[in-house]
């Protein structure tokens, strides 16, 4: 690095080693379509599950492109205010501006109808109790408080039903060790299926789908 | 080099704002139209490559989500600039050149009615010396205004030229979103927004999204009957800091039109990505367009300007009016950062 | 038309630490790109592109930063470019840097990937509430932790795997100069006691966050050819590779993602690699959290599915293994998120050059540069060889 010659005026003042410059920047927010349909069920306590198509899957929350055929969803399908916990991790850290109590649980919830979970908290139970597996239920807001936010679900809580011992996350079900190599052979985008072509997948991986 | 043309190209509405829409929804209908048009879907497809930035949605990761547009299943080949789509299209080109695949998606869209455009863009700017300053875009601009009306290149009433052809032949533009018809005198007798710029100086802000397939050779003529082909496509950037640059011209676009190849035939029709109605100015000068070439028939980006799409849809925009036989030959240009500071030229031709 | 022979001619890194106050982001990138061009024996004016890669622009609170530091890396009158695809996007950086070359475009390319998340609040630039998304109730740790408590009880690997791979991690990085993380004392039990911050993820499991930047000089053949007559090994590209899919899909495997087999099964057709664990001599794939050591070697081949904790407890991924993962200190050690892929691909190409120093292993031919990003929805992978392809 060359040296820099300050003029002589200079030479005395006390070197700038940083500065703050704070910035603001305001936004308005639009949800969207299929977002706005699914809020406008939850102000009804329902909990609006949107599709593509009547084959293709069913997406809670929908967020506007049904993510494998790149198409809205305009059908709407209520599912369940139940579910399984498919995983969860356990925070024991102040997240900032969480304002939660540690530990709690945050955990993948599919419900029952649904083809992919929600992350969403799990309470009314220790932390160290939360299973994969578990059925849980929502606990909604008093309805007074309810407004379009999943929010206004404050969390989710044991039914008390036996667990699904079964439970696999979504892709788990379409296929263990989908995205490995087995006897040395690497999967093929036929390993699963196209599901604008219908083609790939087999009985063995994705044949649930 | 390999020859990769322009097959397909779409774009939505330009609006000042598409609320009822979130970024993908808005998006859908620009990357389906322009597959749908050449009877393609992503299977189809070699490489998908996007622009976008997060300081207009004010989120981060805000292409993470857009990328469901497409339907990227099973796993596509993909990429991202944080740049106009139309440094997305080079990079796509680049891709093709490698002669591995031989079709590209290139997509390209933003809101910008979420935020405060002006003062969004600031953030931009050095973030010491500038940036604390809050220079908003409008009044930069009008900064390189006046350095060109003073080094006696141009009058008022040249940009009030500019401003009144460009509207008018937006009122052709079915996608545009700011189409009148007055005259220069007219223009000329408004009010002042930031001198010496008028508010009809300005583009538009719009929320929109544009998308381009690319493929190669044979592909290519197999799918449309008169493809737009790249002869030539090059971009270059300059330093940030108005003060290290003579605003009155633009370097980086000579060198891009130069590397290009513009001046090796006749140039039909030009798209000039030049928000502001002095820039194309500046711009004709710099490509070396003479007065036989149509410039922003699509009225440019003074009918609608869709950020980090606008200069995407300059290539669409010449690519359109080749494949449908209007010009033979074209150049599209876009820019980014403020006063021209990056810019990226392209040449596409027709086969008689 | 046709692809040229591309290789690595010049690396170079910055020091990397939780903040770099005594650099600015112009400052911290000509750090690394200066070590780079000089590491090639070239000056900026050799440079005939510059390709940029990082993540967010919150990070720093610059809207396209590259714009204000073009001038800083020499990109006046030339093309520059810039990159963003996800925590990935210093291993496709790398990528599009690489095929500006490829294609015959250019000579000599630099480029360079950075982050310097003490610019600004990294947490914040994350989690702007946009009040009608789903919360993350802990950051990116809190979206990570579920899937390795499926992989965990997929595979059934014992407790212990995690706090392996971070004891290797951390001790790899003790031998390279630039790492952020340098923890001399640390050792199984301290790890075992360390905060369990997301169950099953503990603090001395997870990455730190870093200011850095890292910077590789490309070079065609002609320009390899002459670093190596000069007796600069080129660390030649024997393929590249990168796949995307849907972050939140019902079809996808969040633990073994489809895209991230694709990659590699493409980027080793490439190379002529047909035994991934036989034939790669080292890997550097990015591990911000231990246990993605075990889930990216049933990913990239390098173990059947549900068996690649047995390679990290065999000890087949330490830096005397005969697969060794991570020699530079990987992730866990130094996280300038968007040069953490740039890392990865910089350290394979190290080995191949045989340049790495206290972390270099011995006779590396074949080694595998890997990142991904997203949701573990993005990849990007490089191959790079002593030998020409």
């Amino acid at each position: 690095m060359p040296e820099i010659q300050l003029p002589a005026s200079l030479q005395d003042v006390e070197a700038v080693r940083s500065v703050r410059t704070p910035a603001r920047l305001d936004y308005t927010f639009t949800p969207g379509d299929a977002t706005s349909r699914f809020l406008a069920g939850i102000t009804q306590k329902k909990i609006i599950g949107q599709q593509a198509n009547p084959d293709s899957r069913v997406y809670v929350p929908a967020r506007g492109a049904d993510p494998e055929l790149g198409a809205a969803t305009p059908i709407e399908v209520e599912v369940a205010q139940v579910g399984t916990v498919t995983s969860f991790c356990v925070v024991n850290l102040q997240f900032y501006g969480s304002g939660m109590e540690i530990p709690y649980t945050s955990a993948l919830i599919l419900l029952d109808g649904a083809d992919l979970s929600i992350m969403h908290l799990i309470q009314e139970i220790p932390a160290d109790q939360v299973r994969i597996g578990m059925r849980v239920e929502a606990v909604w807001r008093d309805d007074a408080d309810i407004e379009p936010t999943l929010e206004s679900i404050k969390w989710f809580r044991p039914t008390g039903e036996p667990d699904d011992v079964n439970v696999r996350i979504p892709g788990e079900i379409r296929g263990t060790g989908l995205g490995s190599w087995v006897g040395g052979v690497a999967p093929t985008e036929l390993t699963v299926r196209n599901p604008r072509t219908g083609e790939g997948g087999t009985a063995e991986f994705g044949g649930e789908g | 080099m390999r020859d990769i043309a322009v097959i397909s190209f779409a774009q939505t509405p330009a609006r000042r704002s598409v609320p009822e829409l979130n970024e993908v929804e808005m998006l859908m209908p620009a990357v389906h139209g322009a597959l749908e048009q050449v009877d393609m879907t992503i299977d189809d497809i070699g490489f998908t490559c996007s622009g976008s930035t997060d300081y207009l949605a004010g989120t981060a990761f805000s292409f993470v989500s857009t990328l469901d547009s497409v339907g990227p299943w099973p796993p596509i080949q993909e990429s991202h600039v944080e740049m106009d789509g139309a440094w997305a299209l080079y990079e796509a080109w680049v891709k093709l050149q490698l002669g591995e695949i031989d079709t590209a998606l290139v997509y390209a869209y933003a809101k910008s009615s979420p935020g405060d455009l002006p003062m969004v863009l600031t953030r931009q700017l050095d973030p010491i010396t500038v940036g604390p300053l809050w220079a908003d875009s409008v009044s930069l601009a009008a900064l390189q205004a006046r350095s060109l009306l003073d080094s006696g290149k141009a009058t008022e009433a040249d940009m009030a030229e500019v401003v009144a052809r460009s509207r008018k032949d937006a009122l052709g533009n079915p996608n545009a979103q700011l189409a009148w018809d007055r005259s220069a005198e007219d223009i000329l007798a408004e009010e002042y927004h930031i001198a010496p710029l008028r508010k009809s100086d300005c583009a538009p802000i719009t929320d929109g999204a544009a998308a381009i397939v690319l493929a190669a050779g044979d592909v290519a003529r197999s799918k449309v009957k008169r493809p737009a082909w790249i002869r030539g496509i090059d971009h270059r950037v300059e330093p940030i800091h108005l003060g290290l640059r003579d605003l009155t011209i633009s370097a980086s676009t000579s060198i891009a039109a130069g590397k290009a190849g513009v001046a090796d035939g006749k140039v039909d029709i030009a798209e000039l990505h030049a928000p502001f109605s002095h820039q194309e100015l500046i711009l004709k000068e710099a490509i070396g367009l003479g007065d036989d070439t149509t410039i922003n028939p699509s009225g440019g980006a003074l009918a609608a300007n869709a950020m980090m799409t606008a200069g995407l849809i300059r290539i669409g925009e010449v690519a359109t009016r080749i494949s449908n036989g209007e010009a033979d030959r074209g150049v599209a240009h876009a820019t980014s950062g403020p006063c021209l500071q990056q810019n990226l030229v392209t040449v596409l031709e027709g086969e008689n | 038309m046709g692809k040229e022979r591309v290789a690595v001619v010049g690396i170079g890194q910055t020091k990397h630490e939780a903040t770099r106050g005594d650099v600015s982001v112009a400052g911290l990138l000509r750090e690394a790109a200066g070590r780079a061009l000089a590491d090639a024996e070239m000056t900026w004016s050799d440079v005939d592109a510059v390709v940029i890669g990082k993540a967010p622009d919150f990070f720093e609170g610059v809207m396209m930063p590259e714009l204000f530091l073009a001038d800083a890396l020499g990109c006046t009158g030339k093309p520059m470019f810039r990159v963003h695809t996800a925590g990935s996007v210093g291993g496709s950086t790398a990528i599009v840097a690489s095929q500006l070359i490829s294609a015959g475009i250019h000579e000599r390319v630099l480029t360079v990937a950075f982050e310097k998340q003490s610019e600004s609040e990294a947490m914040w630039a994350l989690s702007l509430p946009i009040p009608f998304t789903p919360p993350l109730h802990a950051g990116a740790g809190g979206y990570f932790a579920p899937h390795v408590r499926s992989y965990i009880r997929r595979s059934k690997a014992p407790d212990h795997i995690g706090m392996l791979v971070a004891l290797k991690d951390r001790q790899n990085g003790l031998k390279n100069p630039y790492a952020h993380l340098h923890e001399p004392d640390i050792t199984f039990d301290s790890i075992k006691e360390s905060m369990m911050l997301w169950d099953p993820i503990r603090y001395a499991e997870t990455c730190p966050s870093s200011d850095g930047a890292c910077a590789l000089v490309l070079g065609s053949e002609k320009v390899a050819d002459e670093a190596a007559a000069q007796g600069r090994q080129p660390a030649w590209i024997q393929g590249t590779a990168m796949r995307s899919e849907p972050t939140l899909s019902a079809e996808r495997d969040t633990v073994l993602p489809l895209g991230g087999a694709l990659c590699a099964a493409d980027v080793y057709k490439q190379a002529g690699i047909t035994n991934p664990r036989k034939d790669v001599d080292a890997v550097e794939m990015y591990v911000p959290f231990s246990w993605f050591e075990p889930m990216w070697l049933e990913n990239l081949g390098f173990a059947e599915p549900g068996e690649g904790w047995k390679m990290t407890e065999a000890g087949a991924t330490a830096l005397d293994g005969d697969l060794p993962v991570n020699m530079s200190g990987g992730v866990l050690c130094t996280n300038p998120i968007g040069a953490s892929g740039m890392l990865r691909f910089g350290e394979a190409a190290m080995q191949v050059r045989g340049t790495a120093g206290d972390h270099q292993v011995d006779s590396v031919r074949k080694a595998v540069g890997h990142a991904y990003g997203g949701g573990s929805q993005f990849f990007a992978m490089w191959v790079v060889g002593k030998d020409k392809p």
